[in-house]
């Protein structure tokens, strides 16, 4: 993205001295590996150059060699933040081309996970970005140990239902691996009743502040014309003005059945992304909360018990599956041959498009603002380089 | 004791007492943020964590000292001598009770301010010796703001030095026996809440850390101190802090006065510098930072213009009382 | 914009290309009519979202490269496809129409050592710029060891 960047911003006043400088790859506010060559002027960045790559372990060749059985679990390691949507992404794909019929409760289960997992981790894009703007030092890190506080409630329940509490292996193909323990739901209820306090709490405490204001109105504006030629999805598409949400373009899964609403802001400046989100975690409690009360009894699982992972055979076809993850559109584009394992599968990670558009809008930023749109953008690393 | 002894004990005693202090300050601020983020906060080290800044201090003691190879060598190792000393020296004329200080010279206050304005020297080299671009900008940044903040900070100051009409600090504090001036009507509460926060400012704490902002620049002009020099820079900053926190205690909230007998004046004085530092830390752990362009235009284009309005108004004040009275 | 009203639309303006009815619908073409086609489709069919671009080994018959474009207000998604024979390796570059091909086609550059002609700055993107080799290749096998380790 060097020389040729359309975007560049050139100054008037020639002549003066510029300045190279690595924001990265080890960094405070990389949100993991990144590392942007910045070009200065002053405090003002004319160029930036985006390196990532430091986390690539070829989740792509890798799925090449794993069965449909084994590699659901390593999907978590894409994005490694809202595992349970990547996880999702690939049995869906898996689902498409085999025409493998998922029990209703499963559907339930996953959509249920699936946006506590947005939950948490919006929780935690609302804590790492405040501590972006606000120093790990200062006030930042007051609202990141809130948030934190609160996404521990979630991952508990994750661990009573999986056993893990990162990466869940709870999707399988055919259906979910585990149906609730005794006494889940009611602990999620309440959970999900402290959640919403909480989430007025933030609100609260970040919009009538006027520095999170300054530091948030008006910066890194994605113009809608821009989002959708980068491709750049979830609440930073809805942030530049496109009403574009899966789960109502193409429900997938039982989003059809459940009532929620899809928030939209125009000015797609980092402080519409926040609200976009702030709006989403209200409406993924609203769909938890309606999962809970019309779940179906039945099996969790279409597909028998294995003898071995080789087992589960997907006929020779390809589907491009994609859902509606915390970040954005995540894409599982799978070529099956008929064997027990992928020809082909391709990640569409919506960081690596989300993180695309940072060049196109940092250059006439000052360094301040460059974490803060950063983070607004939300990027988790393991799914950029996957 | 003979009195030639006495210019080299007091120095050496209020060193070593702020010294103590500003160590178990720390510990109190940690413990203050750790309760605002419903944390518990240093606590392994003995009762209460009540050891810790003693650990603390002997860790950074320990570590190795490494000096990055293309450092400006002399700038670099000066740079927190330099850094610590105004920091030290801005106590020389704090009166902890009546009679009790290094000197009390008769133009106090512009000592005070003068010698805190130095730190700037300190923190420039810091940044330009250390030779890493984190903490030249940091160091850019720095001058950028301590010029903006030096002079509403030195403005909100001035407004009780016209209405004691005096610039030595004893007689600003003896000034308030009948009304501390925070309760001076409307003056004081202005000028008391525009001293914060040019303190807040000048001090560099957050939300003004720009010079620090760990997000951005990793740690600014200290990134590549370590070990001993990294400690002189924080026991530096720290002592600047608690250095206007007894001054902010000092020009508004009465200084030594408070109930009980004289030897207590020392103490109250203590509780009500705490008090102002708390203050200044509950702002810093509440507020994300603000942009660097932000902080100056807040600074040009509102706080300069209103503390200067209250000077004013403070003057016009004090005349008119006068001449009534007279 | 409804999928059959598109497919009619292409099949006047591309007789080449094949298209299968999906969702989402699936195009195939010549190698020549690549950026044509994404211009067609940019402008006329308004697929304005980028949506991926990638590229599929199919050994001795060649590559093909895959492009996901979406038009969001009418929810029209297409797939299209177009294959490189046997010892192709270029193909024209989508990143002047689309900014966000440009990072995926350096990806596939990467993983597969297409050379997008008309790429402002196509270096590797995920691996190392001194990386041998293109790990997607199928030629490109996991099991055996490719010096330098790294």
């Amino acid at each position: 993205m060097s020389s040729a960047t359309p975007t560049r911003v050139e100054l008037d006043y020639a002549g003066s001295e510029r300045l190279t400088m690595n924001m990265g790859p080890q960094h405070p506010s990389a949100h993991g590996v990144f590392r942007a060559v910045l070009t200065l002027e002053g405090e003002t960045v004319i160029d930036v150059d985006a390196v990532i790559g430091y986390l690539h372990r070829c989740h792509e060749k890798l799925a090449e060699t794993l069965t449909y059985a084994q590699y659901p679990s390593i999907a978590s390691k894409t994005d490694y933040v809202a595992a349970m949507t990547s996880e999702f992404a690939y049995v869906r794909a898996a689902e498409m081309i085999g025409k493998i019929e998922v029990p209703q409760r499963a559907e339930y289960l996953r959509v249920l996970v699936s946006e506590l997992q947005r939950v948490a981790s919006h929780l935690l894009w609302l804590g790492t970005w405040c501590m972006d703007m606000g120093g790990a030092l200062g006030g930042g890190a007051t609202i990141f140990l809130y948030t934190i506080r609160e996404r521990e409630l979630i991952l508990d329940l994750f661990e009573s239902l999986v056993g893990a509490r990162l990466l869940y292996g709870f999707f399988q193909v055919g259906g979910v691996r585990y149906d609730l323990p005794d006494g889940w739901a009611a602990s999620c209820l309440e959970t999900v009743d402290v959640l919403d306090g909480r989430i007025s709490e933030y609100e609260r405490m970040l919009e009538d502040n006027p520095f999170f204001m300054a530091r948030a109105e008006g910066v890194g504006v994605i113009s809608r014309e821009l989002a959708e030629d980068v491709g750049i999805s979830g609440p930073l598409l809805r942030g530049s003005g496109v009403a574009y949400d899966l789960r109502r373009a193409e429900p997938y899964s039982v989003y059809g059945d459940l009532d929620f609403v899809v928030p939209v802001e125009s000015s797609g400046d980092c402080l519409a992304r926040y609200r976009v989100r702030m709006v989403e975690f209200r409406e993924s409690l609203k769909i938890v909360r309606q999962v809970l009360d019309t779940l179906p009894a039945g099996p969790v699982s279409s597909r028998p018990g294995l003898k071995s992972v080789a087992q589960t055979r997907i006929p020779k076809g390809e589907a491009y599956a994609r859902i509606e993850g915390a970040r954005g559109e995540v894409g599982c584009y799978l070529i099956a041959d008929g064997s027990a394992k992928p020809y082909r599968m391709k990640w569409r990670g919506a960081s690596f498009s989300n993180l695309a558009v940072l060049p196109h809008i940092i250059p006439g930023h000052k360094v301040s603002d460059i974490v803060a749109i950063m983070g607004s953008v939300d990027p988790v690393f393991g799914e950029v380089d996957r | 004791m003979p009195e030639w002894l006495l210019p080299v004990i007091a120095p050496f005693v209020v060193l070593n007492a702020i010294i103590g202090i500003v160590t178990y300050v720390t510990l109190l601020e940690r413990k203050f943020a750790a309760r605002m983020q419903s944390r518990i906060g240093p606590y392994r080290v003995g009762p209460h964590g009540l050891l810790q800044p003693i650990a603390d201090a002997i860790k950074l003691m320990m570590k190795e000292d490494i000096v990055p190879t293309a450092a400006d060598r002399p700038v670099y190792n000066l740079a927190p001598i330099v850094f610590l000393a105004p920091c030290m020296f801005i106590f020389a004329t704090i009166p902890f009770a009546p009679g009790l200080g290094v000197a009390d010279l008769n133009i106090g206050i512009l000592f005070f301010l003068a010698i805190s304005a130095m730190e700037i020297v300190g923190l420039f080299m810091a940044g330009w010796g250390s030779n890493n671009k984190y903490a030249l900008l940091s160091a850019m940044r720095a001058v950028n703001q301590v010029i903006s903040y030096d002079l509403p900070f030195i403005f909100s100051a001035l407004t009780p030095v016209l209405l004691a009409g005096s610039l030595r600090l004893s007689d600003i504090a003896m000034a308030q026996e009948g009304l501390w001036f925070v309760f001076y009507p409307v003056l004081g509460q202005l000028a008391f809440v525009l001293f914060i926060v040019s303190t807040v400012a000048a001090e560099n704490r957050a939300p003004f850390d720009i010079l620090e902002a760990e997000s951005e620049l990793v740690a600014g002009f200290r990134v590549e101190y370590s070990g001993m020099k990294f400690a002189l820079i924080q026991l530096g900053e720290y002592a600047h802090i608690l250095g206007a926190s007894f001054l902010g205690a000092l020009l508004f909230l009465g200084a030594w006065s408070g109930p009980g007998p004289e030897w207590l004046g020392p103490v109250w004085f203590l509780i009500k510098a705490m008090c102002v530092f708390l203050l200044v830390t509950w702002v810093r752990w509440s507020f994300v930072r603000i942009r660097v362009d932000q902080i100056l235009a807040l600074s040009w284009k509102a706080l300069l213009p209103m503390t200067l309005l209250l000077l004013l108004a403070t003057a016009f004040v004090v005349v008119w009382r006068h001449s009534g009275v007279a | 914009m409804t999928s059959e009203h598109a497919t009619t639309l292409i099949g006047e303006r591309f007789g080449s290309a094949q298209v299968e009815n999906g969702p989402p619908l699936t195009v195939t073409l010549p190698v020549d009519a690549w950026l044509p086609f994404a211009q067609f489709a940019k402008d006329e069919l308004r697929c304005r979202y980028f949506s991926f671009l990638t590229a599929v080994d199919w050994k001795d018959q060649g590559l093909d490269v895959v492009l996901k474009i979406d038009n969001v207000d009418d929810n029209l998604s297409l797939i299209v496809k177009t294959r490189l024979e046997p010892g192709v390796s270029s193909c024209p570059s989508l990143t002047p129409l689309y900014r966000g091909a440009n990072w995926m086609e350096r990806e596939a550059y990467d993983m597969f050592g297409i050379v997008f002609e008309g790429h402002p700055d196509l270096r590797r993107i995920l691996l190392t710029d001194d990386w041998e080799g293109h790990p997607l290749l199928k030629s490109y096998a996991v099991d055996t060891p490719h010096p330098p380790y790294r």
